[in-house]
């Protein structure tokens, strides 16, 4: 317990430290805004366009599948995990899973929903 | 054991299949044609219950006990199929007048009559929860089935967002029982509380919650406030569908949890059920004689009704009187089913193609223009309001008497006078119908009209010889 | 050890510390509430911090007179330990360091208190008093980065103090950061000031790599622990050490090639040219030089080009002081030489001489620059007085009048007397006339170079004649003759706050030689002490009295030469200086200051501009982003969604025209009753359900 005080302090200093440097700046700092230090920074590059945009609906289709099927996928660890022990009982369990994700994905396939169209 | 396991799941595990099998084969299907789907859907629901009457007489749990096979289950899920078949009835002509006949309408409903099934036959509350969902999200996208109406998208969004926020307070209340019991089996809570290692306090507020997350699901007042906006938007053979469907898994649900495994929070649990049965009657027969719409006023009148059927879990506290409290409820759902699903056939056979005609003035003259619809209707509203010689009377005695039995006297007092308050805008639509001009169109095709009579006539049939439901009914015993 | 030393040691050594924090002090009173306070009182704090500054190093010398002499360490805090490396900050209290902190803290001192003056008139004329209190910070800010350097045990920490002050010397030559000298908007002050900083980072780099090299071989950058380590390394790295340390004293103490950054720092307020680019920064070169005795002693290869790049430089500068006619140019270039002859003298071995003269330097100097501000404030108030009383005519008042050009004074000694005999006194010191302290130490220094750097001898005795000449020059120009302007005529004398500490420099200057009288050897005696304890022995200097002649009699052939050019027949406004005709391109290439800046400008900053063009435009912009991003990258990313994009887009455009339209408006109608917060209001329908159950079973 004793030896992590020396952590606990460096962290106060930090967190000290930082606060302070930055009231001080705020305090003792010049203030001059000027268009260009209220541009967005860009890696040094001209910025283009507006920073919000709105984007195609479609984009949400195959992000919500990505997240259906993706979600769905992560059962397969720690089926895969215990594989062994669930022995033929599990692989045809797991065959009926997959099958019923088969049926969602050939569903969404036939309706469209993977073409970009 | 596997093999059992299966077998007390069946014809939901069947259904399931057949509805995943229906997606896909809708999509070979062309649009045209989709009385193919329908009719496929319909077969489902027939093997299904096949299924299930061959299952009377059985008992058992299976997947560790986490489902149970009993009377009462099977009862309920022969209730729920036919509710499932009487909808897919109606469904296809309305889908095809209204112009949203897509092949989904069909699997959609064969899932959520699955997991309603699942849902009689918890004997887990995690399998409650589960089952809630299985048959909730096929609803919320049933609701919003006809889009792009703004009425119906919003009825899918309203009922989801609030769906979703009453299952969190299931889901809380099953964490707190089982943080007072360390289980989340029905059978586990009863062991717990009998060898004393469960917490009261804990468990009493973790029932609290299951009752708000399912009495959501039936529009118990308070919980009911989604109810007339959802049933006015979604398509009408939707609504019809989960008027009925969602109120027979609700309370079948609600039945089992608190039977089963909370009979010794009866006392504890009473007032509440009291005061919410009295509300919800209260509220829902009073708001519905504002309504002009008649889809907001049998929305109402469902409210309504699940008051009428809380009053009877009122009872189930006293353990003499808790099978009768089950049975009464029971027969006082199958009436209902079958009265809701000839109103709402008729409610849909009367909307107009552009969603118009479901006012109530929309009826004025239906009498003389088709004196048969009209007389359907006649009865199902008096069906409805409790007046013989129809179902619903005999449903609202058996209801009464338990009541009375089990000693809540002032609750039987409510419930009579607001059915004799209700009696006024039920009767109203019949004044409306033969008293009033007008020139209605209705428009059926032949399943719809077998719906609608059957319903009719089962209605007035069944109450002429009560006695076989009763023994069916008393016969429906809840095991684990 | 070094802990237990100095526990054992009586006196006042604990106060060594002090020594930094008091000016830190004196300067964040300033900084945090100095916004409340008057310009006295702001000058007061930072003159009693400073004051506080000598009076602890009386103390300190006092302790170590009574201590034998003997160096005491005081450690504040443990500073680096990382491996090998194991430093701490520690003060050093020897001989050596404390008689650079009584140079350092006594002049400052003066300079602080002069200050106060000189910079309640500057910030008036440059429109920006609110700048005062900024100067003073800046001014203990120095004291304490100077206490720093001189105090510092190992070279590292000498360093630190090192880099310090060249950043407070940054900070004050752009203290007008946003004018030129005579006031107009300009960048002219802060790139003076960059330049300054940019040559001394050369110089620092040199430092560096002597400090890196001093530890991959020795181990340490403690002072003992490598002198200790010294005798055992090879010549080559000894050579690499004390050459690469040359490099940071041409840097810092504005020696060939890196003195071009002095001159140019006059930019800044004149107590700042007094005690930092006069008094004592400038001689932190001299001092590391004298620091590092034990090593250079180790190598006369580098001892010569010591003393030879001092000799030089003296020559050199000097050379160039004749052709100046800024007052303070002068003076800044005459400073050049003079530590010139300082680094030459340390070169040589001369250390006592060195320092001698440091110190000397150190009070004549100062005396000369304050003295030298003190003649453009009159010149100032003259200027000033004429444009408020309407004496000048509007064409005058149109051109910007330089108060510090020597073309513009004349016959200053009948209107300011009292800077006329300081700064008489200076010059005289400085052309070093016995008995003025310059003679002493100056003739010190030569005696030694005459004994075995013949070489260094001839050039510095040339450079001496040369210095008579200018400050000789100087007078008659600024304080003889007549007024060349009428802002001459109507100069007027500063304030006492100014000529006080004038007149104690002056005092000082007069009897400086006092302090290492050949016979007596004070300051010999009181040094040695330091050198002997690392092994470096000192000669006794010895009077020569050939050289003693000689030398004078070549200062005043050149003041006699002086008067001949500029005493004689006074300078008229509007001629040009009687030397050009004399010597004709000579002086031409003097008052050019021999091109030095036109070439480095040519030989190094265009080469490295077209660099820095060629790496910016050629390589970063024109090939790196316009070819390689803008064509490559981003053209064949366009190609291919352009490839991609345009039945996509297509789609879209016509999903827009056709269902946008159409959705926007029909979900508007919903969005109104979804959005009406209707489904709040059930949410807290449910809610409210929640609570009264929660509540009763509860309660219940």
């Amino acid at each position: 317990m004793l030896e992590y005080i020396a952590i606990a302090v460096l962290f106060l200093i930090a967190v000290v430290l930082a606060a302070l440097i930055v009231f001080l700046g705020e305090i003792f700092g010049p203030r001059h805004s000027t268009p260009r230090k209220a541009m967005p920074y860009e890696s040094g590059m001209r910025p283009v366009g507006e920073g919000r945009r709105r984007m195609p609906v479609r984009f949400y289709l195959i992000a919500v599948l990505f997240i259906l099927f993706d979600i769905e996928v992560i059962f397969f660890l720690p089926w895969a995990v215990t594989f062994r022990k669930l022995g033929l009982f599990g692989l045809v369990e797991m065959f009926i899973f997959i099958l019923i994700l088969l049926v969602g994905y050939v569903y969404a396939w036939k309706k469209g929903a993977l073409e970009w169209e | 054991m596997a093999q059992l396991d299966f077998y007390t799941l069946l014809p939901t595990v069947v259904l399931m299949a057949w509805a995943s099998g229906l997606l896909i084969a809708d999509l070979f299907i062309p649009r045209d044609r989709k009385a193919w789907t329908a009719g496929l859907a319909a077969l489902g629901l027939a093997l299904a219950l096949g299924l299930t009457l061959a299952q009377i007489g059985r008992t058992g749990t299976g997947f560790a006990g986490m489902v149970t096979l009993d009377p009462f289950a099977v009862l309920a899920n022969s209730l729920l199929l036919v509710s499932g078949l009487l909808a897919v009835g109606l469904s296809f002509g309305y889908l095809r007048r209204r112009d949203i006949d897509r092949g989904e309408y069909y699997s959609l409903t064969l899932f959520s009559v699955a997991g309603m099934m699942l849902m009689t036959q918890a004997a887990d509350l995690i399998v409650v929860f589960l089952a809630l969902e299985m048959f909730s999200l096929p609803l919320y996208v049933l609701a919003a089935f006809a889009r792009p109406q703004p009425d119906s998208e919003e009825a899918g969004l309203k009922y989801f967002l609030l769906g979703a926020f009453s299952a969190g307070f299931l889901i809380y209340g099953i964490a707190l029982v089982y943080g007072a019991t360390q289980t989340t089996a029905l059978a586990g809570v009863v062991t717990a509380v009998a060898t004393g290692t469960a917490s009261l306090p804990l468990l009493a507020a973790g029932a609290g919650l299951i009752l708000v997350g399912l009495g959501f699901k039936v529009a118990a007042v308070p919980f009911h406030m989604w109810t007339p906006d959802v049933y006015q938007g979604a398509p009408t053979s939707v609504t019809a569908f989960m008027a009925a469907g969602a109120k027979i898994a609700g309370f079948a649900a609600l039945m089992r949890v608190f039977v089963q495994a909370f009979p010794v929070l009866g006392e504890k649990l009473t007032p509440i059920l009291w005061t919410l049965a009295a509300l919800t009657m209260f509220l829902g027969n009073l708001v519905a004689i504002a309504q002009s719409n008649i889809k907001r006023m049998l929305a109402y009148s469902s409210i309504a009704h699940a008051g009428y059927i809380l009053m009877a879990l009122t009872a189930y506290a006293n353990p003499q009187m808790r099978q009768m409290a089950v049975s009464a409820a029971l027969f006082y759902l199958l009436a209902y089913a079958l009265t809701n699903f000839g109103a709402w056939g008729v409610v849909a056979a009367l909307e107009k193609q552009n969603g118009g005609g479901l006012e109530l003035n929309d009826y004025a003259g239906l009498g003389r223009k088709s004196p048969a619809l009209a007389a359907a209707m006649t009865i199902f509203m008096l069906s409805f309001t409790g007046v013989p010689p129809t179902l619903g009377l005999i449903g609202k005695i058996y209801l009464f008497r338990v009541t009375v039995e089990a000693g809540f006297i002032g609750l039987a007092v409510i419930g009579v006078l607001t059915s004799l308050v209700s009696a006024y805008y039920y009767l109203r639509v019949v004044v409306v119908m033969y008293m009033r001009e007008g020139e209605p169109e209705a428009s059926m095709d032949g399943w719809h009209k077998a719906v609608i009579a059957l319903s009719a006539a089962l209605t007035v049939l069944l109450s002429l010889a009560p006695a076989a439901l009763f023994s069916l009914v008393s016969g429906a015993t809840l095991l684990f | 050890m070094l802990l237990s030393e100095a526990t054992h040691s009586a006196g006042f050594f604990f106060l060594a510390p002090w020594l930094v924090f008091v000016p830190l002090i004196g300067l964040l009173i300033n900084l945090i509430f100095g916004r409340r306070f008057s310009e006295k009182t702001i000058g007061t704090i930072a003159s009693l911090a400073a004051g506080t500054d000598f009076v602890i190093a009386v103390l300190l010398a006092w302790s170590l007179a009574a201590a034998g002499g003997h160096e005491a360490q005081v450690t504040l805090a443990e500073w680096i330990h990382i491996g090998n490396l194991q430093l701490d900050w520690t003060f050093r209290v020897d001989t050596l360091s404390v008689m650079m902190m009584l140079v350092v803290s006594g002049v400052g001192t003066l300079i602080h208190i002069y200050a106060i003056g000189y910079m309640h008139e500057d910030v008036r004329y440059k429109n920006d008093p609110g700048r005062y209190r900024r100067f003073f910070i800046y001014l203990n800010l120095f004291i304490a980065m100077m206490m720093i350097l001189v105090s510092g045990d190992s070279y590292l920490m000498l360093f630190v103090g090192w880099e310090g002050v060249g950043l407070c010397s940054f900070l004050l030559i752009g203290f007008w950061y946003d004018m030129d000298t005579l006031g107009r908007p300009s960048w002219a002050n802060s790139n003076a000031a960059k330049k300054a900083f940019i040559a001394n980072r050369v110089g620092d780099f040199g430092f560096l790599l002597a400090a890196f090299t001093m530890f991959w071989y020795f181990g340490t950058l403690q002072f003992d622990g490598v002198f200790a380590a010294a005798p055992q390394a090879s010549e080559g790295v000894i050579l690499a050490v004390t050459l690469f340390l040359l490099i940071g004293v041409t840097g810092k103490s504005a020696q060939i090639p890196l003195y071009i950054w002095l001159p140019d720092a006059m930019a800044g307020p004149t107590p700042v040219s007094a005690l930092i680019h006069a008094a004592t920064m400038v001689t932190a070169g001299v001092y590391l030089v004298a620091r590092s005795a034990p090593l250079y002693s180790l190598s006369h290869q580098a001892q010569y080009i010591v003393a030879m790049v001092g000799g030089v430089t003296a020559l050199f500068a000097a050379t160039i002081a004749v052709g100046q006619y800024d007052i303070k140019k002068v003076l800044a270039y005459s400073t050049i030489s003079q530590l010139g002859f300082m680094v030459a003298a340390v070169g040589m071995g001369a250390y006592v001489a060195g320092l001698f003269h440091l110190v000397t330097h150190a009070f004549f100097k100062a005396l000369l620059f304050l003295s030298a501000g003190s003649v453009i404030l009159g010149m100032e108030r003259g200027h000033h007085h004429l444009a408020h009383h309407g004496h000048g005519d509007a064409h005058h008042e149109e051109e910007v009048f330089d108060p510090g050009d020597m073309r513009n004074m004349g016959n200053l000694r009948k209107r300011m007397p009292v800077t006329f005999t300081v700064y008489l006194i200076g010059a005289l010191a400085l052309g070093g006339i016995f008995p003025f302290a310059g003679f002493w130490s100056k003739d010190e220094i030569l005696a030694e170079a005459f004994k075995e750097f013949k070489t260094v001898y001839w050039l510095l005795a040339i450079a001496a004649f040369f210095t008579a000449f200018y400050m000789g020059r100087q007078i008659w120009m600024v304080f003889f003759g007549n007024e060349r302007t009428e802002v001459a005529a109507h100069a007027e004398e500063s304030p006492r706050v100014i000529t006080v500490p004038l007149m104690i420099l002056a005092a000082l200057s007069t009897l400086g030689g006092a302090l290492n009288l050949p016979g007596l050897h004070t300051l010999e005696t009181w040094v040695e002490h330091t050198f002997e304890a690392v092994g470096v022995h000192l000669n006794v200097g010895e009077f020569n009295l050939t050289v003693a002649l000689s030398s004078t009699g070549l200062a005043l052939l050149a003041i006699f030469l002086s008067w001949l050019l500029y005493g004689r027949k006074p300078l008229q406004a509007g001629d040009a200086d009687p030397l050009k005709k004399m010597l004709g391109p000579i002086f031409t290439g003097m008052e050019n200051k021999w091109w030095v800046d036109e070439g480095y400008q040519a030989l190094v900053i265009d080469r490295y501009n077209d660099l820095a063009r060629f790496l910016a435009q050629t390589l970063d912009w024109d090939f790196w982003h316009d070819w390689f991003h803008e064509k490559v990258i981003a053209g064949a990313y366009h190609g291919l969604v352009a490839f991609l994009s345009d039945p996509i887009d297509r789609g879209l455009i016509d999903a827009a025209a056709n269902g946008l339209a159409r959705l926007t408006k029909n979900s508007a109608a919903s969005l109104r009753r979804l959005q009406n917060g209707f489904v709040r209001s059930y949410a807290l329908s449910v809610l409210l359900g929640v609570v009264l159950i929660m509540g009763y079973l509860l309660i219940k």
